[in-house]
């Protein structure tokens, strides 16, 4: 059960997160210029990295905010959250 | 009776004598014994029946790794429980228990005769055998095999014990009492962290606080003397907690544990009542030490299953602590030094022993002082075979050849009535793995260790791998110095004697004369697997150490294999001809030991089980008879039945009544969204497939809302009560996740948009009076509201007050009849209902359910989300094409919309149906087809929603089937089990196409 460092609220259980998968992806500016294979890339894939990865929570059940999260998916380890709209961490790749 | 207590010790109070029951027979023991050093005490070693040859079984053990004592604890329907370890059980006056592994009983076992035709019950001989014919195994083999195996049985009625969980915070979790997990508390809690020791046992010491040997010493005393000043100590501790009786079940990533606190278990009947029984710990820890200690193992002989036939180490536990002797003619048989303490403690009590050892030669000071006392001890021997059905009374030795792979020389035949078995000693690193660890492998003497330890985690003691008291405790005092990033001294000048040496000869399967294939060489004792099973799997082809578990069970059974998966694992090893380091070891699971429901259950039952969300009118159903239908968490009225009708009847009644006059719906559970900010509108226009720029304020409108993949995901009517400010309203069910979809779109793609979103679900309560006299019960209701069409049309909104307590009106229809909704503040929902119901009177307003609304809406051709589409339908597919704007550059969804599979128009689409005999009713979810002849039978679709509708006097439904857009008029079949039903597509609106009722 992971402890999760919300960047507004502080440390708190997981069970009052959600998970929203893989983060940075941004929904097209003009969907309607995309080809099917275009659009199918930003809809259907979704990278699934054994080692650190970019994704976002949600904390549901506490403040509702959506906030991003570097865990390394190995070991479970939560590396960094940062909130939405802020850059990655540079130092994970 | 016999009687085997020959010595007193502080931890059996004889003042306090204290009956049980044991198979119906009673016995005696004292305050302070478990139900199995009370049972020894008395003589009785047969405890069980093993579960496939049901040979006799003993006590194995003194604890958790206990195999063969597990019995069936009380007798009530609620409050018994079965596979309790006797070797933890505490003995309480009154404690009623029976062995569970035989029938008809455990002296004479019918499944006996298993044992003799032994030779045909090989390894996956259950699955070889009961095979066929298919339909045996549930109604023959099953019950059969069941029945004589009597695994135990379950409480038949609701447990009424009291169970609680706890939440707890720690700086630093000590897990195991012994000596290095109370050095690494004192330590700890010395140092100003918070800190908790826990111990599955009633006592700290783990298996110190018992020995009493002269040559084991630390600071000139017996090592029990010096622990137990140290436990004094650490009593004194203000920021140190203590559980005992306490069992780590769990380790969970982020030092995560879970911890059951057995709290009346021990307790006599009277004493437990209206008492908690469990508690479930659920501790975050900063840091964790695993101080679990080791478990002696057995050694793997020709039937070395014989009541009678016990650990070793647990010899000297039933004696040093119990003051109970297993025997009065003991024979050891070991391959390490450990057996010399029990031997030596024996002796000392004056029952005659002789050692059996592996080894060719040792010469430890234990050993001398064993030499010295005369103890006879038969160096380089090896145990080829015991005798006696219930109870061992004989064994055979051989002498070992120079590699240890055969036997020489003759047989030695020695009476006994107990044999001790020690293999020397398994680290418990369940813990350790359970936390996601790694394991190494030690050669030296064949253990599986912690590989590492992390920053917030670590092993001391004999559960890494350090036996010898000297390497324990100055181990222990440095790791957790530098764990903890402490500087603690206080053991610096501890002078520690121990005179054991840990060397040992490790033979996995002992060597025998006897063809294997004869012999009963036994792993696993509680599951009945031996080593030519374990042979017969790799012979087979099973190599991965996972599927010869499962093919052979071995390490299945309840005890989770703590005394057999590593001979198990070693005898793979060795006839594979590999390393056994290389195997890696099966998955260590939680929990540890079983725990029971009610504990993992906690306060969760009963009316506590689930959230339960009730409508403020909720009291008024409730008095009024109404049935009521889960919605997520609400409670809904399904349907008021009156003077005994069913379901159907009642449901007929009300959607007549409503479509007749009026009737009254509580529709406050709709999920209801409080929109407001200068950019709502676009907002809007961008979740849902309409444009919603140009509504009007105090306009309604109905919306779709999709998915990014084009699929329907909510439906609802918004209203825009001002400039920059919405209500939206969604499905009951849909509505959390709409909110959390939303707020997702505004705070991660959209930020720009200045929206504000508020659930307000539960803090209006919204009555729905339909049917063609509502417009007069609303004139009643609001006497000053002009409810006139021109200026409160259909779709349209208005405020008023009611005993001036602000309503919000919305003229908005799900039925299809002219319909108004309305929304109060919760807390008066109650009253505003009453008198809508005491307005209405006049006009037979009747109350109806969700069926009659699922109804209702059917007619009309009005989908329900969720029902009639399941998240594979477009907008299209539902023939709603007219809802989705083609002037919006984007909205969720729309890009879908165009993709190649969601033009495919042969996509399973939204129709009617009518049934050629109109009395008909289809079954919902049937399957649709266009004919049956043809086999295999193409499925065009199913039934979504299926009625008789009273107000047209014939059954209807709604299906989805494929190109069914296309195909009005068409006949269609629905095969049911018994008879084919013909269909029409139809139109999906069955009623009032014109829309009249709507402004009738």
């Amino acid at each position: 059960m992971f402890l999760i460092n919300c960047p507004f609220c502080g440390e708190r259980d997981q069970s009052e997160f959600s998970s929203g998968g893989e983060a940075h992806i941004v929904r097209p500016k003009q969907p309607t210029e995309l080809s099917d294979d275009e659009w199918a890339e930003y809809l259907f894939m979704r990278k699934n990295i054994k080692g650190i990865q970019f994704e976002r929570w949600n904390h549901v059940h506490g403040c509702r905010k959506w906030f991003n999260v570097v865990r390394n998916t190995s070991n479970d380890k939560i590396l960094s959250v940062y909130k939405m709209g802020e850059k990655p961490p540079v130092n994970y790749k | 009776m016999p009687n085997y207590r020959i010595h007193k010790t502080e931890y059996i109070d004889e003042t306090k004598r204290v009956s049980f029951k044991y198979d119906g027979k009673t016995y005696f023991g004292y305050e302070g014994d478990t139900l199995a050093s009370a049972l020894l005490a008395n003589g009785i070693h047969l405890v069980g029946r093993s579960f496939k040859y049901h040979r006799p079984r003993g006590i194995v053990s003194c604890g958790a790794e206990e195999p063969n004592a597990i019995c069936q604890i009380g007798s009530k329907k609620d409050l018994t429980e079965p596979n309790v370890r006797a070797t933890e059980l505490e003995l309480y006056e009154g404690l009623e228990a029976s062995s569970q592994n035989c029938w008809p009983n455990v002296k004479f076992d019918i499944g006996g005769i298993n044992n003799f035709i032994s030779p045909l019950i090989p390894a996956g001989f259950y699955y070889k055998t009961f095979m066929w014919p298919k339909s045996f195994w549930k109604k023959v083999y099953e019950p059969l095999i069941r029945l004589s195996a009597g695994l135990g049985k379950s409480p038949t009625e609701p447990d009424p014990d009291i169970y609680d969980h706890k939440y707890v915070h720690y700086d630093v979790l000590v897990i195991g009492g012994g000596v290095s997990g109370i050095i690494a508390a004192k330590m700890a809690a010395k140092n100003n962290l918070k800190t908790l020791l826990v111990d599955d046992k009633k006592i700290l010491g783990g298996s110190t606080i018992y020995q009493n040997n002269e040559s084991i010493k630390i600071d000139d005393k017996l090592s029990s003397e010096w622990l137990k000043n140290e436990i004094q100590e650490i009593k004194k501790l203000s920021n140190l907690t203590i559980k005992t009786r306490t069992s780590i079940a769990a380790y969970h990533g982020y030092n995560f544990l879970l911890a059951k606190e057995n709290l009346t278990d021990h307790l006599p009947e009277e004493k437990k009542k209206n008492k908690i029984r469990q508690r479930l710990w659920k501790i975050r820890a900063k840091k964790v030490v695993i101080a679990t200690g080791s478990i002696e193992r057995p050694l793997v002989f020709n039937n070395n299953d014989r009541p009678g036939i016990l650990l070793s180490n647990s010899i000297n536990k039933y004696l040093d602590y119990y003051g109970v002797t297993c025997g009065e003619n003991i024979i050891l048989f070991t391959n390490n030094d450990s057996a010399y303490e029990t031997s030596i403690s024996l002796h000392k009590k004056g029952i005659k022993n002789i050692i059996v050892d592996l080894r060719k030669s040792a010469s430890s000071e234990l050993i001398k002082q064993a030499e010295s006392l005369g103890i006879k001890i038969y160096f380089n021997h090896v145990v080829t075979n015991t005798f006696g059905y219930r109870k061992i009374n004989s064994l055979e030795i051989m002498r070992l050849s120079e590699d240890g792979n055969t036997t020489v020389g003759n047989k030695i035949r020695l009476s006994c009535d107990c044999l001790g078995m020690s293999g020397g000693w398994t680290p418990m690193v369940h813990m350790h793995t359970q936390s996601g660890g790694k394991l190494d492998f030690r050669d030296e003497d064949q253990v599986f260790l912690p590989k590492e330890n992390s920053e917030d985690q670590i092993s001391v003691g004999s559960c890494n791998g350090d036996f010898d008291l000297e390497n324990i405790i100055d181990k222990t005092v440095n790791k957790i110095n530098k764990f903890l990033d402490i500087d603690n001294q206080d053991y610096q000048d501890t002078n520690i004697i121990c005179s054991k040496e840990y060397d040992k000869r490790n033979i996995w399967l002992l060597p025998n004369k006897i063809p294997l294939g004869k012999t009963k060489c036994f792993i696993d004792f509680q599951n009945d697997s031996t080593a030519k099973d374990i042979k017969l799997a790799l012979k087979e082809g099973f190599r991965s150490i996972e599927h010869v578990k499962r093919y052979t069970t071995t390490g299945m059974a309840t005890d989770q294999g703590k005394l057999s998966n590593m001979h198990a694992l070693g005898i793979i090893a060795d006839t594979a001809g590999v390393k056994m380091g290389t195997l890696g070891t099966t998955t260590f699971r939680p929990p540890f030991t079983p725990l029971t429901f009610g504990t993992l259950v906690g306060r969760n039952v009963g009316k506590f089980f689930e959230v339960v969300r009730k409508t403020s009118m909720h009291e008024w159903h409730v008095e009024n008879n109404a049935e009521f239908e889960n919605v997520g968490q609400w409670k809904r009225p399904w349907y008021y039945p009156k003077n005994g009708e069913n379901m159907y009847d009642a449901v007929q009644r009300e959607s007549k009544a409503a479509r007749d006059s009026a009737g009254i719906l509580d529709a406050s559970t709709l999920g209801k969204i409080d929109i407001q900010g200068s950019d709502a509108s676009e907002f809007l226009n961008r979740i849902y497939t309409n444009a919603w720029s140009k509504l009007a304020i105090g306009k309604c409108r109905y919306g779709l809302m999709l998915n990014e993949d084009g699929m329907v995901y909510d439906d609802g009517v918004t209203t825009r009560i001002s400039e920059n400010h919405y209500l939206m309203t969604t499905t009951t069910g849909g509505a959390a996740n709409v909110l959390s979809k939303l707020e997702d779109y505004l705070q991660t793609e959209w930020p720009e948009l200045d929206v504000y979103l508020t659930s307000v679900t539960d803090h209006y309560s919204t009555a729905s009076i339909c049917g063609p006299n509502s417009k007069k019960i609303l004139n009643k209701l609001f006497p000053n509201l002009d409810l006139n069409d021109e200026n409160f049309p259909h779709m349209s909104f208005k405020e008023d007050k009611i005993e001036n307590i602000n309503c919000r009106i919305m003229r908005i229809s799900f039925t299809g009849e002219l319909s108004y909704e309305i929304n109060i503040e919760s807390k008066y929902g109650h009253s505003l209902w009453k008198m809508c119901i005491e307005a209405g009177k006049e006009f037979n307003l009747t109350p109806y359910g969700t069926e009659t609304m699922h109804l209702l809406r059917a007619e009309k051709g009005f989908i329900i989300v969720g029902q009639d589409t399941d998240g594979t339908m477009t907008p299209s597919d539902l023939q709603m094409d007219w809802i989705v704007s083609k002037k919006k550059y984007d909205f969720i969804g729309k890009r879908s919309l165009y993709r190649s599979d969601t033009m495919r128009e042969d996509r399973k689409q939204l129709v009617g149906l009518l049934t050629d005999d109109p009395k008909e009713i289809l079954e919902e979810g049937a399957q649709i087809v266009s004919n049956v002849k043809s086999k295999p039978i193409d499925m065009l679709g199913h039934v979504t929603s299926s009625y008789f509708s009273p107000n047209l006097n014939k059954s209807i439904a709604l299906a989805v089937v494929r190109s069914g857009k296309t195909m009005k008029g068409q006949k269609l079949i629905i095969p049911m089990e018994n008879k084919n039903i013909n269909v029409t597509v139809s139109d999906t609106i069955f009623l009032d196409k014109e829309n009249k009722r709507l402004n009738a």
